[in-house]
């Protein structure tokens, strides 16, 4: 018996290995290709050229244009995930009836469940053509069209676990608010939301990150143009849609060209590990105060 | 449980103040109530009538139903869905499960305070000031003013004065069952219904809030749960025992635990069962 446990244990501890060498190999990469990068080019340029046009003649390395991209489209997804998202998750911990919760939110999961390829191609063939007619001038490829379809994917992730957050505040905060003679809606939002707005900023924070690395709905409807704007309407080209441009290009490896896609990569890296840190520490807290 | 370290308040005092209140007018008042959960009977036909500026004390065995009864008075079971209630509960002569009761109003006239201290996680100003702002008071100086009165009255003013923007959590179990205490009076309620409020402090703990109920029936109306025979003893004008449901006996605390009528109650405060 002892020498079965022993397996199994070394087993737990082979699985735990490969992810934390995987998450290492990734990070090895990304730096040593981006350090030969920053060799040809000046982190200053990186972080100050406003064009990005690594595969012209004319070569330019501004990330900023593409950063531009992924903040607005992620911006639009939050600005539409957040309020319905959070509306649902009100709903259900505080307004459904108890059955409706345990069948309405597997079915939520779902939307997170679609193919992102389905959304990119929902975006451009019905969410464009309809953006088109209230807004005449809106590119075919805009930044409106899949910050919005990206929303919409991204909705469960801060329904559900806004949804747990609120449910896990203790029965007895509830009690107190309604024992004061509060209504509903005075217990949802002075109490219950205040209560559990570390699990509720976790789901954001996560939901911005999901946003930010997203990459088929955007490669498929924001379009493939670097742009350095806050306009809606125009095309616009994100980190992680340049990163499949290029990579399925006829970049050759080695190239200057193609160690763009480590430093764009890595500027990407940054972003989400320093969004889930921020999650991940708040968390913390969060247990802490409800021992 | 015993509590050694308590004074004994003084026995003449009370029953003075259960002469006068026997001529003060009824505020709370069931008539054949019963209450259900699905199939289950848990208040049996009961009827009392409890008066104003007294302190009446449920007692009886775990699970006899004396939080349940004492919940259908702010009408806080509504929320249980296998609730359902038979018969009248009054508050000042108005029954409280008509239609046109609004559930809020009548909770701020009936507070509640909780066996488990469960102040919000908030200040202790925003804590006390919470029935005042869900009511839309927005007045700075009226907040401040209400916030300083309620804490004076729930004898914890001396300790908080200097922390008010302090997490109320942060306190001790005592003090924080005392700033719920001082919460629930902030809105002026008539009524305050305590579900063994004493029961998760300590010795000093409790004696500090058994004083302050005492202080506190001059302007209000309290009803108290405990399993403390002691507590009630010290604390209550008038004592109901409850039995499975049923209210076994109900009179004057000071006869119910030197010469209750029924065996069972008799068996209940003499600690031969339950
Ligand atoms: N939400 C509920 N659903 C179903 N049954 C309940 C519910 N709350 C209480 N009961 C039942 O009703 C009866 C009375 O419960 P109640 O909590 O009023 O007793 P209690 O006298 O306050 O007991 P304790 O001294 O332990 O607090 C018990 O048999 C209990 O199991
Ligand atoms: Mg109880």
């Amino acid at each position: 018996m002892k020498i079965r446990e022993k397996i199994i244990e070394g087993g737990l501890a082979f699985s735990a290995l490969i992810t934390v060498l995987t998450t290492i190999g990734i990070i090895w990469v990304l730096l040593s290709q981006s350090l030969v990068f920053f060799k040809d080019v000046s982190i200053v340029e990186f972080l100050t050229n406003p064009e990005w046009t690594p595969l012209f003649t004319n070569k330019n390395y501004g990330i900023l244009s593409l950063l531009s991209g992924t903040i607005l489209t992620s911006s639009i997804a939050i600005a539409v995930a957040l309020p319905i998202g959070l509306t649902i998750a009100i709903y259900l911990s505080e307004y459904a009836p108890k059955g409706f919760r345990t069948y309405v939110k597997p079915m939520l999961e779902i939307l997170a469940a679609v193919p992102t390829v389905v959304y990119g191609f929902f975006a451009l063939t019905i969410v464009t053509p309809y953006l088109k007619t209230i807004f005449p001038e809106i590119a075919p490829f805009n930044a409106l069209s899949a910050g919005i379809v990206m929303g919409i994917m991204i909705i469960p992730m801060i329904s559900s676990l806004s949804e747990d957050a609120l449910f896990a505040v203790p029965k007895t905060l509830r009690d107190a608010s309604y024992g004061m003679g509060s209504t509903r809606y005075q217990t949802a939002f002075k109490v219950l939301v205040p209560a559990a707005s570390s699990g509720i900023i976790v789901s954001i924070i996560l939901a911005i990150s999901r946003a930010i690395g997203e990459t088929m709905i955007v490669a498929i409807a924001a379009g493939q143009q670097p742009n350095m704007t806050m306009n809606p309407l125009e095309t616009v080209e994100t980190i992680t849609a340049y990163i499949v441009q290029v990579s399925l290009g006829d970049v050759p490896h080695g190239s200057i060209e193609y160690r763009t896609i480590f430093a764009a990569g890595l500027t990407l890296f940054i972003f989400t590990f320093i969004l889930n840190n921020i999650s991940f520490y708040i968390r913390r807290k969060y247990q802490e105060r409800y021992e | 449980m015993e509590n050694t370290s308590q004074k004994n308040i003084n026995n003449e005092d009370q029953s003075m103040s259960q002469d006068t209140t026997e001529k003060s007018k009824v505020i709370l008042e069931s008539k054949k109530a019963n209450v259900y959960y699905g199939d289950m009977h848990a208040i049996k036909n009961v009827n009392i009538k409890m008066r104003e500026n007294s302190v009446t004390a449920f007692i009886g065995p775990s699970g006899c139903g004396k939080s349940t009864f004492l919940r259908t008075f702010n009408r806080m079971n509504d929320y249980i869905d296998i609730f359902r209630k038979e018969g009248e509960f009054y508050i000042n002569g108005k029954e409280i499960y008509q239609k046109d009761v609004k559930v809020e109003e009548l909770r701020k006239t009936v507070g509640m305070v909780f066996q488990k201290p469960n102040p919000f996680p908030k200040s202790i100003y925003e804590n006390v000031a919470f029935g005042l702002r869900i009511q839309g008071i927005k007045n700075k100086s009226v907040l401040d003013e209400a916030v300083e009165k309620s804490l004076k009255q729930a004898a914890i003013w001396d300790e908080v004065k200097d922390n008010l923007k302090k997490s109320a959590l942060a306190l001790s179990g005592g003090q924080q069952q005392r700033i719920c205490i001082a919460r629930a009076l902030a809105v002026e309620p008539k009524v305050l219904l305590m579900d063994e409020p004493a029961s998760a402090l300590d010795p000093i703990s409790t004696a500090k809030i058994e004083e302050l109920i005492y202080q506190l029936k001059e302007n209000y109306t309290i009803v108290i749960v405990t399993h403390n025979m002691q507590q009630a003893g010290r604390v209550s004008d008038r004592t109901a025992f409850f039995y499975i449901g049923e209210l076994i006996e109900f009179g004057k605390t000071k006869n119910i635990f030197t010469n209750p009528k029924e065996e069972l109650t008799e068996r209940y405060i003499t600690g031969r069962f339950g």
